[in-house]
């Protein structure tokens, strides 16, 4: 019987080991001088919005660290061919994301998030915003107002899609980007200019980065049991 | 011929109403600019609120712009239907019912497209209602002209006819500057701020490259912070296309006025309309060029919206004249009619 177990045990860890996902793991680096941002005025002379800034915020288009480090960058999969990978999203049952607006801005500007998974968009102002999503993939769109503290908005989406764009018409600096996909393997660079797709199939694939104002940059891969590293360097001439 | 008395608080009312239509058109024009035409998301009702009691805490950002040009889109609503009422009630020329009664149909029609324009989040609504807008200002103004002294004076007799070519040029001219408000409602609403950021050049060239290398490089360096849409190769042709007819309309323009005062000399009431006209689009090009200067500020490129109807309303009221100056004798023949000059009070 112990025989039988210890043999049992060890057939579920090998095959196991044999569908184990491993991770796609790289950084994101910018080469070249980008524009510099701009500061929002409008915002520090809003009589709400303004005192709740020390500094007049600036926008955030090129999110860029000391040597280059990226961040803002959507890194996705798509299948060897470049195909969208469809109907593998954990939808309602991944846990919520969250898109807040504080101090008259949206936070995070770029998020992404599975079809079917909620998203929750909160007001942490003082203010009213309206909350007005714009779809160039079909999504349904919404104009929602949201009360100063008021309860929280919660949406999903259906169909896979780059850059959604959320923005406050009442304050129209205001401006989110959620990219939807229909799986759950994809990551944004963060302000290291790393990124990390996690639980990853084995198998080939195309690894494609997406900066919305840079465009797209894409790289093979095949994953095997084993971290995977896939860096990408966008350039600014 | 035409000695008939004008009312003149009737046509006061009337020039109060274009005044309030014009200033009505600016406050659109400061909503747009303001990227605050969806700021309101309901309609009629402002926040769940009658729209005519929405609490003043609200009153702010985008909601100032829409909600106050909401209000007096209501009030120049309500200065129409009494000017039509107006009308009916001591104005004996049909066809003037009639206007008046196109006034408030066009206006009621204007005010459910812009409705429509929230409720439906459709940017083409927004263009049709900025058309619209036009059309209403000039026919507001014609009935502000038609009920006026001034009307009934160019309309006697003893005034030099103007030659139908001069009409034609005109017209044409007209038209020119119509379609030119079109293309400039399409680009206002296509909400990517602009798609040429550099004037009198276009991204240092005569005619900019647009291919999609070149709308990459654009959006690459343009850093917006409210029409964050990227550009695309059609609204730069689009911002081309114009500077192009905008400067065909200075010669149209010119030579208008230059017609004008050759055939009718320069002491004519349409001559002075006429080089008014063109000082107007002097006005037009260079508030044009503030707006790319200024990267498209919003007072700017109000004031360009707001001298565009100027002039769009200029040309369509020198052709009303000059048909008046032109028809009278003709006019006058057709009984029951009654010429565009014959103005008869009720009894």
């Amino acid at each position: 019987m112990k025989v039988f177990s210890f043999a049992f045990v060890v057939g579920v860890l090998a095959a196991t080991s044999l569908t184990h996902a491993a991770d796609i793991i790289g950084t994101i680096t910018l080469t070249g001088t980008p524009p510099a941002a701009i500061p929002i005025t409008p915002l520090m002379n809003d009589p709400i919005c303004g005192p709740l800034h020390k500094e007049t915020p600036t926008t955030h288009f090129y999110v860029v660290g000391k040597n280059g480090e990226f961040a803002d960058v959507v890194v996705s999969l798509k299948d060897a061919g470049g195909n969208e990978i469809t109907g593998k999203s954990t939808g309602a049952s991944a846990a919520p994301a969250v898109l807040d607006q504080k101090g008259c801005l949206y936070a995070p500007q770029i998020l992404a998030i599975q079809t079917g998974q909620k998203l929750i968009v909160r007001n942490s102002d003082p203010c009213v915003h309206n909350v007005h999503t714009t779809s160039n993939a079909g999504n349904t769109e919404h104009n929602d107002v949201q009360m100063p503290n008021g309860p929280d908005l919660n949406y999903a989406f259906d169909k896979p899609e780059m850059f959604m764009k959320f923005q406050c018409d009442i304050h129209p600096w205001m401006f989110a980007w959620v990219s939807i996909f229909d799986n759950p393997y994809y990551a944004i660079s963060g302000t290291d200019g790393k990124f990390v797709i996690k639980d990853v199939p084995p198998g080939k694939y195309t690894v494609v980065a997406d900066h919305r104002k840079l465009g797209e940059k894409t790289q093979a891969v095949e994953v095997g049991d084993k971290d995977v590293t896939v860096n990408f360097t966008f350039e600014v001439k | 011929m035409n000695d008939t008395k004008v009312i003149r608080p009737l046509h006061w009312f009337a020039v109060l109403t274009a005044c309030a239509t014009f200033f009505l058109l600016g406050m659109g024009g400061l909503v747009t600019s303001h990227g605050a035409g969806m700021s309101v998301p309901d309609w009629p009702t402002s926040f769940g609120y009658n729209m005519f009691f929405l609490p003043i805490k609200f009153w702010r950002g985008g909601v100032f712009y829409e909600h106050t040009h909401r209000l007096m889109a209501s009030v120049v609503g309500c200065l129409t239907i009494i000017l039509s009422v107006w009308i009916w009630i001591q104005d004996s020329r049909r066809w003037m019912k009639w206007l008046g009664t196109s006034a408030v149909l066009l206006i009621v029609a204007q005010g459910v497209v812009g409705g429509l324009r929230v409720l439906l989040s459709e940017d083409q609504l927004g263009i049709v209602h900025g058309v619209l807008a036009q059309l209403f200002f000039i026919l507001i103004c014609a009935l502000a002209l038609f009920t006026g002294r001034f009307w009934q004076r160019i309309s006697n007799a003893g005034k030099i006819s103007v030659p139908g070519s001069l009409r034609a040029l005109v017209l044409t001219t007209t038209v020119l500057i119509f379609v030119q408000l079109v293309l400039g409602a399409t680009m206002r609403h296509q909400h990517a701020g602009l798609s040429i950021n550099t004037f009198p050049s276009a991204y240092g060239k005569l005619w900019p490259d647009t291919s999609p290398q070149a709308i990459q490089y654009y959006n690459e360096h343009r850093l917006e912070i409210m029409n964050v849409n990227p550009i695309t190769a059609f609204q730069v042709i689009l911002q081309m296309v114009h500077r192009i007819v905008a400067l065909v309309i200075l010669v149209f323009v010119s030579l208008c006025a230059w017609q004008t005062r050759r055939q009718l000399g320069a002491k004519d009431a349409l001559a002075k309309f006429a080089a008014f006209w063109l000082a107007l689009v002097v006005v037009q090009i260079f508030l044009g060029a503030a707006t790319i200067w200024t990267n498209k500020a919003a007072d700017v490129a109000t004031a360009h919206v707001l001298v565009g109807a100027l002039l769009l309303v200029t040309g369509a009221l020198w052709c009303m004249i000059a048909s008046a100056r032109s028809a009278p004798l003709r006019a006058a023949e057709h009984e029951g009619f009654g010429a565009l000059g014959t103005f008869v009070p009720n009894k």
